[in-house]
């Protein structure tokens, strides 16, 4: 039964490539991705293809791990931290399909991990590619709508709209408020957009050992940090960058330390903040980590899980 | 022996009207005259005749169409006449004072800031140039609750007393009158007649026009007859 | 006895005060196809010196205003500046880079519509401190305290400095440009009609502000201007326009009291008296 499945779907696939796109692209956007690596945080235009799949739900990092993965690598793909969202669970579904490869959730397995938000807890390792799914490559976009302008702008090294930004944030709100998408300074040179990641991963960018790259799909942009890459968060002298800080560790592990989500359990108020990263969290529950709520109460826990299941 | 420090040698102007066809006006020709250091000299003739016109070229407000206006500035003398624009404002500024008989009243700037002008623009700082501003008010019987308002509210002698104060704020060596005295009252053309007495002591040279005879009887160490200098004359 | 030893002081050569000339437009042209923008322009201007540019819609003042602002490539001629090390350099041979770290710390621009010159989605205190931090300045307080004292200067209050400027009045909005322009203390400002679209009453408060700041700064400045009582008040010089060609040029109240050229009569006889 299973052989027969399995032969049908080859035959259905007869037409497509490996990984779907055909040589020539994978070869263009390799040349993309090469010329991102020398030139880091720098945005470079390829000729994004259309993919079976919306815009806005990672054509740009689809089309960066399509022209990287060969048949040995082990793909893992997560959306908000977790690898069983919509999502990661279909675009990981599209490379098992058109590239045959093997899937995991398990950080340290995997050799590609697309993502669309976070970066996994777990630190990565040289030898790994961590693949961004950008929405919007451009940081100066926020104040200065013209292309033109702002490319200049990049040429040039004029930065000074980024602080206006920040400026802003300040003066409306006491402090900078900007906690996803917080710009960078890559290699003292390009300011960058870190896609849709919470400001608390971009110290986990800074002198990574990962290869980082960022495909935009829409917008056409490639751009990457390679390994050793000094990544600056910008700031102000008197108002530093900060990461978010939790005042509670993880509801279910217990980790510390750790970015948080924050889950409502019923209508009458009662929440709890769990890891956002599900592969930590699950791997930490099997060494025996146990948060408040699992050790207090283990069947709201159990309750809530049935929930997500139920979802 | 007294010092000559401005010199009017030949000078001529005629309008043209292009508005009326290009019509020539012929203003005044061979205009010539020295002012000395210490006296005040006052253009005389029936009005219409020019008087104005030459203060105006003294002072670089109206162009000549030739001649010569030589005047000592800043210890070397040049000429008016064919000065370019920035040397003309320097002249004002160091070396020509002009009282004019009509205030251009600045909006929102206060009489004080009026007359101190002057003196700040020479680098004098704003609270001495406004004692010595408030000074020459209390001389001419300026009332006080007038100093901090703009003059362009102001009766026709108010405005005269502040262009005065102004006119007089600085110790430029040449300072031209076009009737300073026109809208005053007996009591304030004395005021005039005192600080023009005061110039000339501080060694300064003085032209003016001056219809009242009284005034001009008391400052005048010279007339020169402008009725002299009558364009159709010298054409003749 | 000749003229000049007829007066004390000593014969000297005829030159006026030192310095060098800040900027020097030589032969400026501009045409669009064989319509003429501007034509042959030439004029130096020093530093602190007010230089007003007048006439009609259409007369080429404001394309002879972008040419020497470097916001449009002039057919031929020449720009020159005098940079703050005193070297000259031609604006049009620069690298573009240098050209506009000039545009945003040693020059200003005004624009007639405040909405062209600020950014209206960000707080006035970021209007103002958008050039500080564009040199550096990475100091959030310091910066807020620069905006703070610029605004005050030029009279709005320290209560609208996290307002956006389109909450302001068009007269405010014109007074948050100057400042905008005038934080990293520029030594030239152009203006392009500044006072244009304002009633008559925000346009004397605007005047006045502007001479003040002028003279105390020592600021150059070059003003596009159609309205000759805004060119008396602010300018020390002029230069007439038509037709893209210098008709008249020089001290400002010669050109008004005493005009030459039959353009510049018709101009001045048509103001009407109040």
């Amino acid at each position: 039964m299973n052989a027969l499945t399995q032969d049908t779907s080859s035959q259905n696939l007869a037409s497509y490539n490996f990984a779907y796109l055909d040589e020539q692209t994978k070869r263009m956007i390799r040349r993309a991705i090469l010329k991102g690596i020398a030139i880091p945080g720098y945005q470079v235009p390829f000729a994004s293809r259309e993919m079976p799949m919306p815009y806005g739900w990672g054509t740009g990092g689809v089309q960066v791990t399509a022209a990287i993965i060969g048949r040995d690598d082990v793909l893992k793909v997560i959306d908000q931290g977790a690898d069983d969202t919509t999502n990661a669970v279909s675009i990981r579904a599209f490379f098992a399909k058109t590239a045959g490869v093997v899937t995991t959730t398990a950080t340290p397995d995997a050799t590609i991990i697309q993502t669309r938000h976070r970066i996994p807890e777990t630190p990565l390792t040289e030898g790994q590619v961590l693949v961004y799914q950008v929405p919007i490559p451009e940081p100066l976009r926020f104040l200065e709508p013209r292309e033109t302008e702002t490319r200049k702008m990049h040429a040039l090294e004029e930065y000074g709209l980024m602080h206006v930004k920040l400026y802003e944030d300040i003066a409306r709100n006491g402090h900078i408020a900007t906690t996803y998408a917080y710009p960078v300074k890559v290699e003292g040179r390009y300011v960058m957009d870190p896609s849709p990641t919470p400001k608390f991963d971009n110290p986990k960018m800074h002198r990574s050992e990962t290869l980082q790259l960022f495909g935009a799909g829409r917008e056409k942009r490639i751009y990457a940090i390679p390994p050793h890459t000094e990544v600056v968060s910008l700031d102000f002298e008197d108002h530093p960058f900060e990461i978010q800080h939790f005042d509670q560790p993880c509801a279910m592990c217990g980790a510390e330390q750790v970015y948080l989500d924050e889950v409502v359990l019923d209508d009458k108020g009662g929440r709890m903040f769990v890891c956002s990263d599900t592969h930590y969290c699950e791997s930490r529950r099997a060494d025996g980590h146990c948060g408040a709520l699992l050790g207090d109460e283990p069947g709201l826990g159990a309750e809530a899980n049935t929930r997500k299941e139920a979802m | 022996m007294m010092n000559t420090l401005l010199v009017a040698s030949e000078v001529k102007k005629t309008f043209i009207m292009h508005m009326r066809g290009g019509v020539e006006l012929p203003v005044v020709a061979n205009v010539s005259f020295s002012l000395k250091a210490g006296a005040c000299a006052v253009l005389g003739g029936p009005s219409g005749v020019g008087k104005s016109s030459i203060l105006k070229m003294l002072y670089g407000n109206y162009g000549c169409d030739s001649g010569q206006i030589l005047v000592s500035h800043h210890g070397r003398h040049v000429d008016i006449a064919s000065a370019d624009p920035r040397l003309v404002l320097e002249i004002r500024r160091d070396t020509i004072g002009y009282v004019s008989q009509f205030l251009r009243a600045v909006p929102r700037v206060s009489a004080l800031d009026v007359a101190a002008e002057p003196l700040m623009i020479r680098g004098v700082a704003q609270e001495a140039a406004h004692k010595r501003a408030r000074d020459l008010f209390a001389e001419l019987n300026l009332p006080e609750k007038l100093w901090s308002l703009p003059p362009a509210t102001f009766s026709g002698g108010e405005q005269q007393r502040v262009n005065i104060a102004r006119g007089f704020i600085t110790d430029h060596p040449i300072l031209l009158l076009d009737e300073p005295t026109a809208s005053l009252d007996a009591a304030n053309r004395e005021v005039v007649i005192d600080l023009i007495a005061r110039k000339k002591a501080d060694g300064a040279a003085l032209l003016g026009i001056f219809h009242d005879h009284d005034v001009r009887h008391a400052v005048a160490d010279d007339v020169i007859d402008v009725s002299g200098f009558a364009a159709g004359k010298s054409a003749a | 006895m000749s003229l000049s030893e007829t007066l004390d002081a000593p014969a000297d050569e005829i030159a006026p005060a030192a310095s060098k000339p800040l900027l020097s437009v030589n032969q400026l042209t501009r045409v669009y196809g064989s319509r003429i923008g501007c034509a042959d322009v030439s004029f130096d201007l020093w530093p602190g010196e007010v230089l007003a540019i007048v006439g009609e819609s259409g007369s080429g003042k404001t394309t002879l205003l972008n040419c020497i602002s470097s916001r449009m490539t002039p057919t031929c001629g020449t720009v020159h500046y005098r940079m703050r090390d005193g070297a000259s350099a031609d604006i049009y041979k620069m690298a573009e880079a240098e050209r506009r770290y000039l545009m945003r710390t040693d020059w200003g621009f005004v624009h007639q519509n405040p909405i062209d010159g600020l950014r209206m989605t960000v707080s006035a205190g970021a209007n103002v401190g958008e050039r500080l931090m564009a040199v550096g300045n990475r100091h959030y307080g310091n910066i807020r305290n620069t905006a703070i004292e610029w605004l005050s200067r030029v009279e709005i209050g320290e209560d609208r400095v996290d307002d956006q400027p389109r909450t302001f009045s068009g007269g405010m909005r014109q007074r948050l440009q100057i400042a905008r322009n005038l934080v990293t203390e520029p030594r030239l400002v152009f203006m392009d009609e500044p006072t244009g679209g304002l009633d008559v009453s925000v346009q004397a408060r605007l005047l006045d502000l502007l001479r003040g700041l002028v003279s105390d700064l020592g600021l150059a400045v070059v003003v596009v201007t159609h309205d000759l009582a805004v060119a008396r008040l602010l300018s020390d010089r002029m230069i007439v326009m038509k037709e893209g060609r210098v008709i008249e040029a020089g001290l400002t109240d010669r050109v008004l009291d005493d005009p030459r050229a039959p353009y510049t009569q018709l101009l001045v006889s048509s103001i009407l008296q109040v």
